[in-house]
């Protein structure tokens, strides 16, 4: 059986998932970027191949995408991350659809039409509110590890809000309200809810609402906030995390099975002639 | 991309005004004004002034990415980050020494004997000539306009007239001489002549592949901005009409194997200028034409009737104009540039050159049913603009523009 695998090189993490012919994801791994973008890669995607039990020479083709796609140098192809989450989303949940995925350094929010097109995105800005740094700032100021964030939000029972647009004086009044004997848990909820407002002020959010990104993948407290803000319900699809690395792998495969010269893919430049 | 062989004949125009202006400054050969971008040039020029644009200073700042070195002495003489980034960087410079014009012989900014402004475009351009005005004690006059229009009516033409009109006695004297209404006539007349080719030549973009793209308008717009009204212009873009023309007939693509095309709302961000005309000609897509260049298209001007076309022509600009005027024109272009998307750059420190702000970008999508994408950046000031954030955005954009063609012409 023949696969496919794609590299999402993301600011904090790199993720690799592998496919089969039936689009199933065969194995997923996920690996810290650190300053060695190739070899992250490289370890993710081994990772992923030792998951799936799987030989390298039974990959077919291998897609970068995330904002380090460019390093990575034995992908036959890439698409932006944009791109990717839309795909990997529209594989599993029928548009029109809205994503909102959280990564570590930005935000997006990419709307999706009823084919399972792309219709439109927007960013956050440069600026990190409304991303994971945020979450691991917070969790600095709260003295714990962002890993344990979510568990201290569930302790959580007074509703606090923080109304800064920027991290550093959110956690400036972050420092206040501990000061004043605020409960941690109560801290950590108000940290996401307000994580939750950069978000849904990005873009009207229509459709489905399916959530991508590492930030909903380990911090549950997020789709419950962002499913009591919108009142309705929010999806988390599998591999929430390694989403992109799953449409880069859909990419791969879309473009090995379409006949040479019907490339789908956008006019870029080769992998081989970046100059940065 | 193909350098225009007009380049050298554009150097050496910008070479020759700004030593004209330099010898008006240190060898007192003339005097000299300053003007704001679309302010009243032509009566500057008619009364024997050599013109100086400060706009076009803090951009050639900016483009030689001296802007963030220069901008926190100006903030910290009170001029915040979140104001025209154009005033605090050429306020920044001036006050460090600095210029770009010392390449041109000049020692530094031409001192002003007179700073004209015109409010049509934003408030900030007085605020700046105020600060040359108290430093060198010169006379600062000028125009407050009316802005916001629906349509432009006759008496806010009217209105602007008396205020062109207005600053003729002070003009005439630090001028030392009285205006002359033939040579009015003729700089208006030179003044539309230029707009005309100017317009044709932004025009040839219209054909596909086009023969030009807006990063090389931008460079080539300087004499369409600095020297309104002079005949030297005018030669200038004669010749590259020429060579645009040439490269039509020839087939000849700015982009190589030209895939897509777009239109540039705002303002351009001096110092990514090149990085970004890489990026676009990368996935073969083409930025054909701009809000931004077709500013200096003044097509009401009018040698008949010099100080009434003035006015008109300073409010019938784009930037004077409310959303809905604006959104008819960006339609007009978008039909006749034939583009596949708009990109709206949302410059954080010029909210008059933003139409980010009030939900244009989804009204247009929902008029036009293309797509639009937000650029964050800012004109000058680089600390608002993010490499890797605008590489993903215009690749997911481009990618979003390929998948929507029918297959076969991707």
């Amino acid at each position: 059986m023949r696969h496919w695998a794609g590299v999402d090189v993301g600011s904090w993490n790199t993720k690799a998932a592998v496919i089969d012919e039936a689009r199933q994801v065969v194995g997923t791994a996920v690996v810290r970027s650190g300053a060695d973008l190739k070899g992250a890669s490289e370890r993710a995607l081994r990772e992923a191949l030792v998951a799936a039990a799987l030989d390298p020479t039974r990959l077919v083709q291998v897609w970068a995408t995330g904002f380090g796609r460019r390093s990575v140098s034995f992908a036959q192809g890439s698409r932006t991350e944009l791109d990717c989450h839309a795909r990997g989303v529209a594989a599993y949940v029928a548009g029109p659809l809205t994503v909102i995925d959280l990564g570590g350094q930005d935000s997006k929010v990419i709307r999706v039409g009823a084919d399972g097109r792309r219709l439109a995105h927007r960013m956050n800005r440069k600026c990190a509110a409304g991303t994971g740094s945020f979450l691991e700032e917070i969790a600095l100021r709260l003295g714990t590890d962002v890993s344990k964030l979510d568990a201290l939000a569930g302790t959580a029972s007074e509703d606090l809000e923080l109304g800064s647009f920027c991290t550093v004086f959110a956690g400036t009044e972050l420092l206040s309200l501990i000061r004043v004997g605020k409960r941690p848990g109560d801290l950590a909820r108000a940290a996401y809810r307000s994580l939750i407002k950069r978000v849904i002020e990005m873009d009207v959010l229509q459709g489905t609402i399916v959530a991508t990104g590492g930030v909903f993948g380990h911090h549950a407290t997020m789709v419950r906030l962002l499913e009591g803000q919108l009142g309705r319900t929010v999806i988390v699809p599998p591999h929430p995390q390694e989403m992109g690395a799953f449409g880069a792998a859909l990419a791969a495969q879309e473009s090995s099975l379409i006949p040479a010269g019907k490339e789908a893919s956008p006019p870029a430049a080769r992998q081989d002639e970046d100059d940065e | 991309m193909t350098q225009l062989a007009s380049s050298a004949a554009l150097k050496a125009t910008m070479a020759r005004y700004f030593q004209a202006l330099g010898d008006a400054a240190e060898r007192k050969t003339a005097p000299v004004a300053w003007c704001t971008s679309v302010g009243p040039a032509e009566l500057l020029r008619a009364l024997g002034f050599q013109v100086f644009f400060p706009e076009n200073h803090a951009a050639m700042l900016g483009a030689a990415r001296q802007a963030n070195r220069v901008m926190p002495l100006a903030h910290a003489m009170g001029y915040s980050q979140d104001i025209c980034s154009y005033l605090t960087t050429d306020i920044g410079a001036f006050r460090l020494d600095e210029s770009p014009l010392a390449s041109y012989g000049l020692r530094g900014v031409p001192r002003a004997d007179i700073l004209v402004f015109n409010t049509n475009q934003c408030r900030d351009v007085r605020d700046w000539f105020e600060y040359y005005g108290r430093h060198w004690q010169a006379p600062v006059v000028g125009i407050r306009s009316p802005r916001y229009l629906d349509e432009v009516r006759e008496d806010d033409v009217d209105g602007v007239a008396r205020q062109i009109e207005a600053i003729i006695p002070p003009l005439e004297a630090v001028a030392g001489r009285r205006l002359d209404a033939a040579a009015l006539a003729e700089t208006v007349r030179l003044s539309r002549r230029l707009s005309d080719l100017w317009g044709a030549c932004l025009d040839t973009a219209a054909h596909r592949p086009a023969p030009l793209t807006f990063f090389d308008s931008t460079i080539h717009m300087g004499p369409a901005v600095v020297l309104r009204g002079a005949v030297e212009a005018c030669t200038y873009y004669e010749l590259l009409l020429a060579e645009l023309e040439q490269r039509t007939l020839a087939g000849q693509a700015a982009i190589p194997d030209e895939a897509l095309r777009v239109y540039w709302d705002g303002m351009p961000i001096w110092g990514r200028l090149r990085a970004l005309s890489e990026l676009f000609a990368e996935f073969r897509t083409n930025v054909v034409a701009s809000t931004y260049c077709n500013s200096w298209v003044f097509s009401a001007l009018d040698p008949d009737d010099p100080v009434h076309s003035m006015a008109r022509s300073s409010l019938e600009l784009f930037i004077v104009r409310s959303e809905q005027p604006k959104e008819e024109y960006l339609e007009r272009m978008v039909q006749r540039y034939q583009v596949d998307g708009l990109i709206f750059h949302d410059c954080r420190t010029c909210p008059n050159n933003s139409n980010t702000r009030y939900g244009m970008p989804q009204r247009m999508t929902e008029r036009l049913g293309l797509p639009t994408l937000v650029l964050d950046g800012d004109v000058n000031d680089l600390r608002c603009f993010s490499d890797e954030q605008a590489r993903t955005n215009v690749e997911g954009f481009v990618e979003l523009l390929t998948d929507r063609r029918p297959a076969g012409t991707r």
